[in-house]
């Protein structure tokens, strides 16, 4: 119908020469048309027609994902081992990560993806953060990209991961020490360029204020000691403003992937965060990291099913304190490092079963009160997983610590994960 | 002098590096989501194109996984063709977002989308996911019908026209050939199968509902008990119970599912296991093409179904 109006509109505006040809073209959809309806009226199938686009039509995904936890651990505060934001926080029940989660095309430019978090507290409290808000270009040339928002920062690979997309319930122990309980997560921008190498590399370079909690070993204030005295790593901090190019957080990273055969891929990634840091005026730190993840999956995979995947990530830092006279401080630079080793085994459709390991250490510092939060641990944690459909899970994890200042600790959660909505799909 | 003579070289390695070299090269680069769109592509196209199939044809096509190498492959592309019907949702878009080319984005002559403007079946009236893995724009799994091909066919030849004007007449003989020889076909297919209208058949997944739409026999029994959702040991024995009852003698399966859970099955009523597939390369004697896949299917199932047949009539 629209090319035909289209033609009769056109037909007035060219004026009488073009009338003989518009007629023709007319006749022309007519005879097409008959064909047509004679097609359909052959073809005896009995569905409505679908208009493409009615359902994944909505402007937008939304999704409600729910991540319910039960369990015990050793420790009577669980938070002591479990120290991140959407990791089991109690012993009993607890609710970390109900996150609503929205995405879709904002115009012709622009993908956008917004991630709003609840959590319950130990008082049954909601509390409630804008966890993701960004943007993402979706037609700049030469194979650039920017994405300017509020994100997870892209630093190796589990720290944009969001909590229901782990293979464990819990954060990597080095992802906490370096990034601290909710992971690398700014307001910024990042731009990236798909290099056009045959195989698949990606540079990133992100550019961050590296303020707050979520900038935990930059310009991040730390916690008020018993005088109201802010402290990261017991060196007193002060808050520093933007003074210049030189006090934002930069974080690069290059990633590459090889299809080493036709079932098996390989991701290599190096990231590196550099900025200053609240325990002096010079003050810097530097996080620099390699990781890697390897996935087989079945040429005859049916659901996914069977694979093994094997990731491993491997960060360290160093952490420039400043000198704190009134602590008896000197400057100092605090170097830390840790890893973590995850392998996940998809042996049967709906299951997996999965091992990680972890250590993170640091060096001696000055002050007693950072050695402990530095402390080395080392952690197993054995786990296993049932995916009654795409959009559930019911996973058991036990984890063992051996801790280097405290009592070894032992901890059980039972995690069930359940999803409302269309979620946008994720990357491999 | 020196940086004189290896500035060229310089240039040249870098530009070798990173493919920039494009001399001589006028295919079109053509990506397909699966290889029945791959192998359509290939005979409208032929030497004229480079057509690259991200699934694989013995994988299931709901779960592939988004590969960082596709993204490449897609970045490179000039026509992506998808089926347009949420089959590939759960892996193409982060693969879109990330090859971040504008010549594939929704909308232009280098993105197709098969189903648009095909009636499909199984529309889901209400969207409950209690019912199983529904597609909201209904059963996505249309390529078996020939005539559905036939559509995606007129489709992809059109993009290849729009975006290789030079060549839209060849792109069109060849259409006019591959539709020829599938009409040909159809008709001989139609009449293989005449003997058996109205037979029914059990299928792992309903991922048949076209084919038997256009064939004339029934596959509406299941051995999972709702898409999606592998098989239960309850749902099994109601299956084999209607099996029974109704005399249906064949099982219907993919490469990629479950063959143990089909024996079972088979071994408490005799059925006879058929290894079907949707798409070319994914059983031995489809590689060619699609014409070939159909061809491969229809023999199949009257081989299978002509020896039942004749078995029931030599029962005492």
């Amino acid at each position: 119908m629209i090319p035909a109006l289209w033609a009769v509109c056109s037909c007035f505006a060219a004026g009488e020469e073009a009338t003989t040809n518009t007629l023709e073209e007319l006749k022309q959809l007519h005879l097409r048309m008959d064909a047509l309806e004679k097609k359909v009226a052959e073809d005896k199938q009995s569905a409505p027609v679908m208009t493409l686009g009615r359902a994944g039509s909505a402007y937008m995904n939304v999704s409600f994902d729910v991540l319910f936890n039960a369990g015990w651990s050793s420790t009577p505060d669980a938070k002591e081992i479990e120290p991140g934001c959407h990791d089991p926080a109690q012993r009993g029940f607890s609710i970390r990560n109900a996150e609503l989660a929205l995405d879709g095309a904002v115009d012709p430019y622009f993908k956008a993806f917004a991630d709003v978090v609840f959590m319950t507290d130990f008082e049954d409290t909601t509390e409630l953060e804008l966890e993701e808000a960004y943007a993402l270009s979706s037609s700049l040339p030469y194979g650039l990209q920017v994405k300017p928002g509020r994100f997870f920062v892209e630093f190796g690979r589990q720290n944009t991961q969001h909590p229901h997309a782990w293979d464990f319930v819990d954060q990597p122990l080095v992802l906490n020490r370096m990034f601290g309980e909710d992971g690398l997560r700014q307001n910024g921008m990042r731009l990236s360029w798909l290099v056009p190498t045959p195989n698949y590399t990606e540079i990133m370079l992100g550019m961050f204020n590296g303020q707050g909690g979520d900038a935990y070993s930059f310009r991040y204030l730390g916690e008020d000691d018993e005088e109201g005295v802010r402290r990261m790593y017991g060196h007193a901090t002060t808050s520093r403003a933007i003074k210049g190019m030189g006090d934002f957080l930069y974080v690069p990273r290059i990633a590459s992937s090889f299809d080493l055969t036709d079932v098996q891929t390989l991701v290599l990634g190096a990231s590196a965060a550099v900025g200053p840091n609240d325990t002096g005026n010079e003050a810097r730190t530097l996080i620099y990291g390699l990781d890697t993840f390897w996935k087989w999956k079945s040429s005859h995979a049916e659901g996914g099913w069977p694979f093994v995947t094997w990731q491993t990530e491997i960060l360290a830092r160093d952490f420039e304190a400043g000198v704190d006279e009134a602590a008896g401080l000197p400057s100092e630079t605090l170097h830390d490092w840790g890893l973590y080793s995850q392998v996940q085994w998809g042996f049967i459709r709906c299951w997996t079963t999965g091992l990680r390991g972890e250590y993170v250490t640091g060096n001696k510092s000055a002050s007693e009160e950072a050695n402990e939060e530095r402390a080395t641990t080392t952690r197993v944690s054995p786990n296993v997983t049932w995916y009654p459909s795409e959009f559930s899970k019911i996973r058991l994890q036990y984890n063992h610590d051996w801790r280097e200042y405290a009592q070894n600790a032992d901890a059980v959660w039972l995690q069930l994960e359940f999803m409302l909505g269309a979620h946008a799909a994720h990357k491999f | 002098m020196n940086t004189k003579f290896i500035f060229p070289e310089i240039i040249l390695a870098l530009s070798l590096l990173f493919g920039l070299s494009q001399s001589g090269q006028a295919k079109l680069n053509v990506v397909a989501t699966t290889p029945d769109f791959g192998a359509i592509a290939r005979e409208i196209g032929n030497d004229l194109v480079q057509v690259n199939v991200l699934a694989k044809p013995t994988e299931d096509p709901h779960f592939v996984d988004p590969k960082p190498s596709y993204i490449v492959k897609l970045s490179k592309a000039d026509i992506l063709i998808e089926g347009g019907a949420e089959l590939e949702m759960g892996w193409l878009p982060p693969l879109i977002d990330g090859a971040r080319n504008s010549k594939i984005e929704l909308g232009k002559p280098g993105r197709i989308l098969c189903a648009e403007g095909l009636a499909l079946l199984e529309v889901p009236t209400t969207l409950d996911r209690s019912k199983g893995d529904i597609h909201a724009l209904g059963n996505p799994h249309f390529m078996t019908d020939p005539m559905n091909a036939r559509h995606a066919a007129e489709r992809i030849c059109d993009a290849f026209s729009t975006l290789d004007q030079e060549h839209s007449a060849v792109y069109r003989q060849r259409l006019d050939a591959f539709n020829e020889r599938l009409d040909e076909k159809l008709a001989a297919w139609k009449k293989q199968l005449e003997p058996f209208q109205g037979k029914r058949l059990v299928a792992y997944h309903n991922s048949w509902p076209y084919f038997a739409n256009r064939f004339g026999v029934r596959i509406d029994l299941f051995l999972e008990p709702k898409p999606g959702i592998p098989p239960t040991p309850a749902h099994l024995a109601e299956v084999v119970t209607t099996m029974k009852r109704e005399n249906i003698g064949v099982i219907i399966i993919e490469p990629y599912q479950n063959r143990k859970t089909a024996e079972t099955v088979s071994e408490k009523t005799n059925a006879t296991i058929l290894e079907f597939t949707q798409y070319p390369g994914g059983v031995k004697g489809t590689e060619v093409g699609y014409i070939e896949l159909i061809d491969y299917l229809v023999n199949t199932l009257d081989t299978a179904l002509s020896k039942e047949k004749s078995a029931e009539e030599h029962k005492p």
